[in-house]
């Protein structure tokens, strides 16, 4: 019997007799065996036939499936008025609630926006070390995630709900059991514990059940940064980097502009700012496999097989001067080896302002190198802190407390799973698979977390969590900074904190709320019993308690470590890179449309991952090449890296192997320039089989050879499918033509010609009289305008996301992208640089929104006057009015504005009633959109401010992107006001037009980027001659 | 009487043929509607059109309740399939304005045996063009506020829209392109009417023709009105296809913004539309025997005008490049590159040059304009490349514009397809219908080519006539 069935049988059933039939259909025999079925064949529900689109649209499940599962009873609603005003309630006026949001064991600090008791924006808490005011595509993106309808929504017990109670009951009755033998056979299995209350609990739980065992496992994790640390300080540590005070930044594969702490980047863009008063900007060499954020924005970076990256640190551990390191200079290649020696020679020139990062996934022999070399550079304590982990159990690496779990499982002496949050079915490696058979072997598993998902599957129990802005937490960011997380929102379903569970087992005191246990726990480390209500206020006001960053650890470096090296594994075949994927992460942001749809920073790939390669590789095995070399060439400028047709759109599906497994699903290939060649780098996170309406079957599971021993680096080969398939991409072509578009300038050629940039501001006569924005007319007229500063923008993609959530931009889906009709109003291109297609000089990003023209093309051109001319100098799109002719878009030089080709929106979902944001208006299908400045927020900021008779501060009117941004690249603010921020930027000589030559006049400028080179480097690129001053106008005065 | 039958055999070039005196003609145009029964291939071609047009019945309605979505349109390919076949098929229509308005006031006679059908045919191909820009809008249901009509909204159209400009003159032109032919229509009306044998066929054709008794006045007025609208046709034919090619020539898209576009547009469209009148008169004049009235000499005339409007387009083709080059633009030089070899459609625009420069050229020699097969197909592939012609400026100057990452590549979809071929089987089939119930040819005016009107009518020019062939005969012993 499968769920089509029953739901016919329900509805075969007539009228009123339908609750009770329900309870008698469930006495039949079918329906019993359906029930006592360990695994019901729920599957159905997501093989839908139904293409994704409509699915998503079916958002409220069908009768018969509520009438099953969802016995969840909303609770009445009273429609009455407040008969006494709320203190600070003010319907229609939104409140701000500090919080904060946990991933990959820091938290960023937020503010979350609250309209009436909903949370419909995520905001970065400006107080918080771990934000200051900025926030990652995640924490952005969180807020649909927890209105997802396809959340598990209660306690089932074999799928079927049951009630806190029972759960209760029956978990205690099986605790009781095993609490005689001192709970053995308990396994825990959460995923890395950074909540200090939840450290607690487990310590307390382990003391009252001491046989059982707290295991921990990530599939991203923070292992080598652990274990290279006790290979050189014999002891576990986390580092923590101080960028703004770093010079030059060595990075080994670290892509500190991908990570989840913004505050990295906003660091960075500190050193990297460029203006009247700090002439000098950091410098960053990047030595990387795969093209990341990080190795775009690097002055120089040097791309390297993963099994060369040991080789490489050791080259400039000896280059530094690290004791004890031999190296072979032979062992690379002459460039190489002389791009190391200058680079080092750079970092020992500024020692004690600079830095040497690495990246997670690199191995502990590498960290411990690095380790030795911020110590020869006299870094330690300036740039680099060293702090105590606040994980609990740092010794032990999370890849071997798994090993432990599943050997404990194999041997049967596991009785109890309690899976607290992870997807560890999903995301285990292939060599420690959390399969099927071994749960099999455990006689009862629970699983807490926030889908029914593959591990729920195979569990007896699942717990629905709640979500963070559901809960009560604590939590620490990336400093050690204790963070609180305060719930926005009474739990929408039957769901409760991973406290709650852990709780349970305790023998007494389980039944106890989150908000008890969190703020139990924090009284009882309050010393001043009496202050501690005012403190727990304050301390929840503020989101963070103060001064409990970590301190600075001393440690001592021992470089015994660096004989035992080993050499690198080589192997004829190709090498293969594993990592995240830089929207849906590991895997758990699978069901979240607006991640899905947000383009990889790189190669702007939505909806899937693909394997990239390099195109000198791709040509050599004939991958994505296409019958017609003008579409791999491409352009007509120089060497072009376009995708179009015969190139990357339509992929190559190949079979790839790795660590000896294989990828059951065919692979599409993307070349990548910039990639190493002989290189495949795959990414986690997809491929999921009970992911949810939106991220089921999307994709290939990297997971499936990614192994203990090789979990970021392997070797492997492909094979063609001889397949292709197309992949959803919002840029096709990479190249600028030889166009004016994305200005990157050499830094000392601009200090010695600082009006390189020089850009006519004279225009052409009109007989059209000019608007006037002139104060004089009206009182505080307002003529908002924005600055991008491209040198300071690294391309991490939070503003399309803050953008979505602010504007109620709707989700389109993967054929929707390959048709090239995604709805983002924001974008971020891309252009590389340079003449060689595998080693792309540069990759660099320019966000571009609508350009809010003076002269604006699209507004001549509506028939209907749909979109106009604000007084304030936008241009405004009045969607009322708009029937859709597109001829505002075919006319506009930016192509910024987006149109409902179909009817976009969700109409229906309850859930997504509830995120909007009530300030702007949901568009219907048939209607052009576009970037209005996020005008409900400026509107906002003028009614205050005429309220309080004064003008609009600056910094008072922001918009999405700009508070969002974590390098503050965007600035926004009234031109009108000479004392403005974006007055002042509007003067820098970096200040360029997009598209002048089309006098279009826009609002929005752009900063030109800096490259900050060293020219003793091999890859030291000369800046092209400025033009001849006089040419530069000559052709300004032709158009 | 014999001897003017006589010369007029001898007279060339033939723009009538066979024997016949008024009572013939009228008989042989007036008997396809009345008399002779409809022949077998009327309801086969007519239920296959028919059927073609429940497939745009459907795709409309799925394309009302779906959205323009369910086409290929994108960003940054706004306009795609929709506005190419809009601009194709008001195209079409021009020849018929031009053969009946211009051609009419420049006395030339030959149009007389082709003006009714071809105007229909502008009729039809208005009505056809007409439901694009209708439907192409997002929100069709309201595309009416294109219309400047007092509202409570308070609100007017924006005047400066090329889009604004082409409701005046696609209404405009359908109005006076109806009104144009149902005038002509009237005597003929009245012929069918004094003839029709059935009651119900007297009785509509008698409303239809508005109590014409054909007296002097009447066709004194007639005359007036007829040489009114025909002026005031005239300039419509030079300037409806102006305002079309504004929507593109007003906007700054390199490939949409030059100044050629309105001459450019306005001969593609003469060009189109005589090659779908050729596609139109050649199996007419088969099947209903018609060969007397469209003479080889109408055919040879047709494949002659398109050859000098062809070959002005490919003049537009021409400049189009030079001026590509000559800007010194890097926008407009991309874009002709992008156009004619670097970009993804190049093969578009070699179809185009090949589907309109080079088989036009085989119109120079007689032997082809003389041949119905050739002339037919030289004119289906007259059509298709003036298609073409829309397509490359419209997709593939929208596919790569200013900025790069903004570029896309444009397919249609199936929906695209059957929209476009739905408006084709919507055309056939209301041409069946107009060739079943109303008179192909002008029975009047064909009269009036017949000697017998000009020795009745206009004595002096029998004179002129008799004596020009009697020259020509001493001429050509």
């Amino acid at each position: 019997m499968s769920f089509a069935e029953i739901r016919k049988k329900i509805l075969a059933q007539e009228g009123r007799m339908y609750w009770r039939s329900l309870e008698e259909f469930a006495d039949t025999p079918e329906f019993a065996e359906f029930i006592k079925r360990e695994f019901p064949h729920q599957a159905e529900q997501w093989d839908n036939s139904l293409s994704r689109r409509n699915f998503i649209k079916l958002m409220g499940a069908s009768l018969a499936l509520a009438g099953i599962s969802g016995c969840v009873i909303q609770p009445p609603e009273k429609i009455v008025p407040y008969v006494k005003q709320p203190e600070e309630i003010l319907p229609g006026k939104p409140l701000f609630f500090a919080t904060a949001m946990t991933l990959g064991g820091i938290a960023t600090g937020l503010l979350a926006k609250s309209n009436e008791g909903r949370p419909t924006k995520i905001e970065g808490n400006p107080e918080h070390p771990g934000s200051l005011g900025a926030t990652d595509v995640y924490a952005q993106a969180s807020l649909l995630g927890m209105y997802d309808p396809d959340r598990s929504q209660n306690i089932t017990y074999l799928g079927s709900p049951r009630t806190w109670q029972n759960f209760m009951t029956e978990v205690r009755a099986k605790v009781e059991q095993l609490r005689a033998s001192g709970g053995a056979g308990i396994r825990f299995l959460s995923e890395t514990v950074v909540s200090p209350t939840l450290a607690d609990q487990m310590k307390k739980l382990l003391a009252e059940l001491p046989n059982a065992r707290w295991y921990q496992y990530e599939p991203i994790n923070k292992d080598n940064v652990f274990a290279g640390a006790k290979l050189a300080f014999g002891t576990p540590v986390q580092t923590v980097y101080k960028l703004d005070k770093a010079d030059r930044i060595l990075s080994l594969d670290k892509d500190i502009f991908s990570e989840f702490n913004v505050r990295y980047i906003k660091d960075f863009a500190k050193g990297r700012a460029f203006n009247d008063e700090k002439k000098e900007i950091n410098r960053l060499y990047v030595v990387e496999t795969t093209l990341t954020l990080a190795g775009a924005k690097a002055d120089h970076r040097l791309a390297v097989k993963p099994s060369q990256m040991i080789l490489i640190a050791k080259a400039i551990a000896a280059a530094l001067g690290v004791s004890g390191v031999n190296f072979d200079a032979s062992l690379l290649d002459e460039r190489t080896n002389k791009w190391i020696q200058a680079m080092a020679k750079d970092l020992l020139a500024h020692k004690g302002r600079s830095v040497v990062m690495v990246g997670d996934n690199q191995s502990p022999e590498v960290h411990a190198l690095a380790h030795a070399m911020n110590a020869v550079l006299e870094n330690v304590g300036k740039t680099v802190v060293y702090i105590e982990p606040f994980v609990p159990n740092a010794e032990t690496l999370q890849i071997d407390q798994l090993r432990q779990l599943i050997q404990e499982i194999d041997r049967g002496e596991v009785k109890l799973l309690v899976i607290l949050g992870g997807n560890p079915v999903y995301n285990t490696p292939a060599d420690l698979k959390l399969s099927r058979e071994r749960l099999d072997k455990v006689p009862l598993r629970i699983h807490v977390g926030l889908y029914v998902d593959e591990t729920a599957e195979l569990c007896h129990w699942h717990v629905s969590e709640k979500h963070y802005l559901e809960s009560w937490a604590d939590t620490r960011a990336y400093d050690g900074t204790v963070t609180m997380v305060q719930p926005l929102i009474k739990p929408l379903y039957d769901s409760k904190s991973i406290y709650e569970v852990v709780q349970v087992f305790f023998k007494e005191n389980y039944d106890k709320t989150d908000l008890d246990i969190v703020k139990g726990f924090w009284q009882g480390q309050s010393s001043q019993e009496v202050d501690f209500e005012k403190r727990w206020r304050k301390i929840i006001h503020d989101g963070f308690i103060e001064n409990t960053a970590s301190q600075a650890k001393a440690v001592n470096l021992n470089t015994a470590f660096i004989s035992q090296i080993r050499e690198p594994k080589t192997s004829g075949e190709l090498e293969i890179a594993i990592l995240p994927d830089p929207s849906i992460y590991d895997g758990r942001f699978c069901n979240n449309g607006w991640l899905q749809e947000l383009p990889n920073p790189i190669t702007k790939v939505t909806w899937e991952n693909v394997a990239l390669v390099s195109p000198r590789t791709a040509e050599r095995l004939g991958l994505n090449q296409g019958w017609d070399p003008r579409s791999r060439a491409g352009g007509a400028e120089g060497i072009s890296f376009i995708n179009t047709k015969g190139g990357n759109l339509f992929s190559d599906l190949v079979k790839l192997k790795a660590n000896e497994a294989e990828i059951s699903k065919p692979v599409p290939v993307w070349i990548q320039p910039g990639q190493p060649d002989d290189v495949i780098t795959i990414f986690l996170g997809y491929g999921r089989w009970r992911a949810g309406r939106v991220g089921t079957g999307l994709g290939y599971n990297a997971y499936e050879v990614r192994r203990s021993d090789a979990q970021y680096f392997g070797f492997g080969s492909l094979e063609k499918t001889g397949q292709q398939t197309r992949v959803a991409s919002t840029q096709t072509h990479f190249n600028m033509e030889g166009r004016d578009i994305l200005r990157i300038w050499d830094v000392e050629q601009y200090k010695e010609h600082p009006d390189m940039g020089h850009q006519h501001d004279e225009y052409p006569k009109s007989l059209y009289p000019r608007y006037d924005y002139s104060d004089e007319n009206a009182e505080w007229k307002h003529k908002w305008a924005m600055t991008i500063d491209l040198n300071a923008c690294v391309g991490c993609n939070a503003c399309i996301i803050a953008c979505q959530a602010e504007n109620n931009i709707p989700v389109v889906g993967k054929e929707q992208v390959e048709r090239s009709r995604e709805m983002h109003w924001m974008r971020v291109d891309a252009y590389y640089v340079g003449e060689d297609v595998n080693n792309p000089q540069d990759l660099a990003f320019q966000p571009v929104l609508c350009q809010q023209c003076e002269l604006a093309p699209c507004e001549v051109v509506c028939p209907v006057h749909a979109t106009v001319h604000s007084p304030e100098g936008l241009n405004d799109m009045v969607y009322n009015r708009c029937v859709g002719t597109r001829y505002c878009s075919n006319n506009c030089p930016y192509k910024v504005r987006r149109f409902n080709f179909l009817l976009y929106q969700d109409w229906n979902t309850p859930q997504y009633k509830l995120m909007r944001n009530p300030e702007v208006t949901v568009r219907s299908r048939g209607v052009m959109e576009k970037c209005t400045y996020c005008v409900q927020r400026l509107s906002l900021a003028r009614i205050e401010a005429r309220k309080q008779g004064r003008r609009v501060r600056d910094g008072e009117a922001t918009t999405a992107c700009q508070t969002v941004c974590p390098a503050d690249a965007i600035v926004f603010g009234d031109w009108n006001d000479e004392t403005s921020l974006v007055a002042k930027m509007k003067k820098d000589k970096r200040n360029y037009i997009l598209l002048n030559e089309l006098n279009t006049q826009p609002r929005t400028t752009y900063l030109a980027a800096l490259k900050n080179q060293n020219p003793e480097m091999p890859d030291y690129v000369r800046p092209p001659e400025i033009k001849h001053k006089k040419k530069a106008d000559k052709d300004e005065h032709k158009h | 009487m014999q001897d003017v039958k006589e010369f007029r055999e001898q007279m060339q070039p033939a723009i009538l043929e066979g024997k016949h005196d008024f009572a013939t003609v009228s008989d042989k145009i007036g008997d396809i509607t009345l008399k002779r029964k409809t022949p077998f291939h009327w309801f086969v071609g007519f239920a296959i059109a028919f059927l073609i047009t429940q497939v745009l019945l459907m795709t409309i309605t799925y394309l009302v309740l779906t959205g323009v979505g369910i086409w290929g349109n994108n960003q940054p390919v706004g306009w795609a399939f929709d506005i190419i076949n809009f601009v194709w098929w008001i195209g079409i229509g021009h020849a018929g304005t031009l053969i009946s308005a211009i051609l009419l006031l420049l006395n030339q006679k030959w149009r007389t045996s082709i003006n009714r059908f071809a105007e229909a045919m502008t009729l039809f191909a208005v009505a056809c063009a007409g439901l694009f820009p209708l439907l192409h809008t997002g929100r069709p249901w309201l595309a009416y506020w294109l219309l400047p009509y007092p509202n409570t909204m308070g609100m007017w159209p924006q005047f400066r829209s090329p889009l604004m400009w082409d409701v005046f003159a696609v209404s405009t032109y359908a109005t006076v392109s109806l009104l144009f032919w149902y005038v002509g229509l009237i005597p003929d009306f009245a012929t069918l009417r004094d003839r029709a044998k059935s009651k119900v066929f007297k009785i509509i054709y008698g409303v239809l023709s508005w109590g014409w008794r054909g007296s002097a006045r009447h066709w004194h007025r007639y005359e007036i009105a007829y040489l009114l609208l025909a002026g005031l046709s005239t300039p419509l034919v030079l300037s409806v296809h102006s305002i079309v090619s504004f929507d593109f020539s007003v906007s700054q898209l390199p490939g949409w913004h030059a100044t050629i576009f309105p001459p450019y547009f306005v001969a593609g469209a003469i060009f189109a539309g005589f090659a779908m009148v050729l596609i139109l008169s050649i199996p007419l004049r088969h099947w209903y025997n018609l060969k007397d009235f469209v003479t080889m000499t109408h055919l040879d005339y047709m494949g002659k005008i398109m050859l000098a409007t062809g070959l002005i387009v490919c003049y537009g083709y021409a400049m189009e490049a030079f001026f590509g080059w000559y800007s010194a633009a890097q926008y407009e030089y991309f874009m002709i590159r992008n156009r004619i070899w670097e970009g993804p459609y190049w093969w578009s625009y070699w179809l185009l040059i090949l589907c309109n420069g080079i088989s036009i050229q085989l119109l120079w020699f007689k032997r082809f304009r003389q041949s119905e097969f050739w002339l037919f197909t030289i004119s289906v592939i007259v059509s298709i490349g003036m298609w073409l012609e829309r397509f490359v400026i419209i997709v593939t100057s929208l596919h790569r514009d200013f900025l790069p990452s903004s570029w896309a590549m444009y397919s249609p979809t199936i929906f695209d397809w059957s929209m476009f071929i739905g408006t084709i089987g919507f055309f056939f089939a209301l041409f069946y219908l107009f060739v079943r119930f109303v008179p192909i040819i002008s029975i009047f005016e064909v009269r009036t080519l017949l000697p017998e009107a000009h020795v009745h009518g206009h004595h002096q020019d029998f004179e002129e006539i008799v004596n020009e062939v009697e020259i020509e005969k001493i001429d050509k012993p």
